[in-house]
């Protein structure tokens, strides 16, 4: 192996080595008239280039933790595929959210709706809305205040399981219920 | 025993000797990354020589052939170790023996302030004429940006299009749980992290000016839209509304900024002044998703996507809002539409059986083209001649990016951060 490495690169060696091929002076078939005169048509040394591209980085904070969540037990909904169907086994889950929202007017909660991978960023975007937008309404007929909710998606951005299979996709496909 | 001892010392310093070749060969390997993955059929065939440039770890030439390579149009003929350069005066013959129909000559000198003296000129070779010159006295730092000014000016002289090598493009990447919106040349190279965040970025969209980037940060734990002045830094916050905002797209004039918003809980598009802060227009009304949009380069409509029909499908309207018509009718899944800067195509990405490609139709005829081999394509971009398209993909399961030519003959992957990069998109002309 070190062997075959040495010739690799002794052949490399001799290949740049290998003494330049001097070109006689000889002059430019030139059919069009024009003289060659070395460097007459070089345009003047251009400095403007500098600075041209130029790019000031922004490093953001780290963001504020969410408060923490009053108990109220499992917050997350998950959804079929390609579905913002609420299944009647988290009609409960989102039923215990409503009830500990309706005792404070002054929490605020967001709904955030998540994809699984597949499929481009922005119209899962719009998907996970669609999830976080049927977990909202639904508190909303469970008379929890408008003022108090919002919808918000993050598509597929913020996957729980990093799978490129369906167990992980099912655990993706998601609408969480957070208190900040 | 003697002999023994000498053959030791040998292979010693020989190894000791292949050991530095490979170290110096590093960089030069390291930078030349395009990968050609078909063959094109019309090819102009390039010699370059520079003089001068042992010195320099990236050499001008080797950047200026791989744009060249990399936008398709040319092939380069190997120019062999010659001693000439821009004042050379040249025998015209042995590089029509070696099949070059031009050839780029220049030279690199280090000037006493420290600054590099780039000079090139080139020259057509079946014709014999000297087709014009540049030359720049610049610092280490701006060495690449010359060399695609030089491609540019080439691309340009030879093929009578302008060049993009000296444009720039932006892209996402996700280390572990850091987010960074990148500028980079349009080769992937010269990357400076515009934004840096521990929530996600998506979406950016250069200003038709190039000095601005519009996006979706998850900052504020919601998607929101702002315009980031690259060159200082400069945020503003352009679409805080309650629920999601997302999808920027500018218009050509740069006075409005088109985005989906959720006002009424589904997404919608609606258009935001870009000079004063007035409530939002509503573009269209649907009860289904209408997202992603992007303006016709002459500004007159808007191409989105809606899933009215049932699936996800690209329309366009006019771009003050009115009747809506249908353009992909091909598929059950087409979304991220883009439009070439003379109008006449439309990238965008379509599912196929369970894998995401890249498309490309010809909008007067609606004839279409799946350009890639890949299945997890994302989010394309034009280039500002129209001659390429940015895209992501995923190549052997780490996300890439890629730029091919539209019948998807010549492709090459961009250089860029390890791990994962997203989000393409590909700036316009600089202002002269």
């Amino acid at each position: 192996m070190h062997r075959f490495i040495l010739y690799v690169a002794l052949a490399a060696a001799l290949a740049g080595c290998s003494t330049p091929v001097r070109l006689d002076p000889a002059p430019v078939e030139d059919k069009s008239g024009m003289g060659v005169t070395a460097g007459a048509t070089a345009q003047p040394p251009d400095s403007a280039v500098a600075g041209a591209n130029r790019v000031t980085p922004v490093n953001l904070a780290s963001r504020a933790q969410d408060a923490a969540p009053p108990s109220a037990g499992p917050s997350v909904v998950y959804f079929d595929f390609d579905s913002f169907e609420i299944k009647p086994e988290f009609e409960r889950v989102i039923a215990a959210h409503a009830r500990t929202i309706k005792l404070d007017k002054n929490r605020r909660v967001v709904v955030e709706g998540h994809t699984d991978e597949r499929g481009g960023r922005e119209y899962n975007l719009a998907l996970g809305q669609r999830r976080s937008e049927a977990v909202r309404r639904a508190l909303g007929l469970l008379g929890v205040t408008e003022a108090q909710l919002e919808a918000v998606s993050f598509g597929k951005e913020k996957p729980v399981a990093t799978g490129s299979d369906e167990e992980s996709w099912a655990k993706n496909r998601r609408a969480e219920i957070t208190y900040r | 025993m003697a002999s023994g001892l000498i053959d030791g010392v040998r292979r010693a310093l020989e190894l000791a000797l292949a050991l530095a070749l490979l170290l110096a060969a590093l960089p030069a390997a390291a930078q030349f990354r395009v990968e050609v993955t078909g063959i094109g059929l019309t090819q102009l065939p390039v010699a370059i020589a520079f003089r001068g440039e042992d010195q320099l770890q990236q050499k001008v030439s080797t950047i200026v052939q791989a744009d060249l390579e990399r936008s398709g149009q040319f092939r380069a003929v190997d120019s062999g170790a010659v001693a000439i350069d821009e004042t050379s005066r040249l025998d015209l013959a042995p590089w029509r023996q070696k099949g070059a129909d031009s050839l780029a000559v220049g030279s690199v000198a280090r000037l006493a302030d420290g600054r590099f003296d780039i000079r090139f000129r080139l020259w057509d070779v079946v014709r014999g004429q000297d087709l014009g010159g540049l030359s720049y006295a610049v610092p280490q730092a701006d060495l690449r940006l010359v060399a695609h000014k030089i491609a540019d000016f080439m691309v340009e002289k030879l093929t009578g299009e302008k060049g993009v090598f000296s444009t720039r493009i932006a892209y996402v990447t996700k280390t572990g749980t850091r987010f960074q919106l990148w500028v980079a040349d349009a080769d992937g190279e010269n990357a400076v992290p515009a934004l840096t965040s521990s929530e996600p970025i998506i979406s950016p969209a250069w200003s038709a000016s190039g000095m601005q980037l519009a996006y979706v940060s998850f900052e504020s734990r919601k998607p929101v839209v702002y315009a980031h002045d690259v060159a200082s830094g400069k945020r503003r916050l352009m679409a805080n509304f309650k629920g999601s905002n997302s999808a920027p797209a500018w218009s050509p004039d740069g006075r409005t900024l088109a985005v989906t918003l959720t006002l009424d809980g589904g997404s919608q598009l609606y258009a935001i002044d870009t000079g004063n802060a007035g409530p939002p227009r509503r573009l269209a009304q649907s009860n289904s998703i209408d997202t992603e949009p992007v303006y016709a380069p002459d500004g007159a409509s808007i191409y989105f996507v809606s899933d009215r029909g049932g699936a996800p499908q690209i329309y366009r309207m006019p771009s003050a809002g009115g009747s809506v018509e249908r353009v992909t009718f091909t598929g059950s899944y087409n979304i991220s539409p883009s439009i070439s800067p003379d109008g006449r195509w439309l990238a965008y990405v379509s599912r196929v059986g369970g894998a995401f490609k890249l498309h490309v139709m010809e909008l007067a005829n609606g004839n279409t083209n799946a350009i890639t081999d890949t299945v997890a394509d994302e989010s394309p971009s034009f280039a500002p001649n129209g001659r390429l398209i940015v895209y992501a993909t995923q190549i052997a399961g780490r996300e890439a990016l890629m730029t091919t030519t539209l019948d998807g003959k010549i492709k090459a992957r961009l250089a860029g951060q390890s791990g994962n990069i997203r989000e393409p998109d590909w700036g316009p002309f600089p202002r002269q």
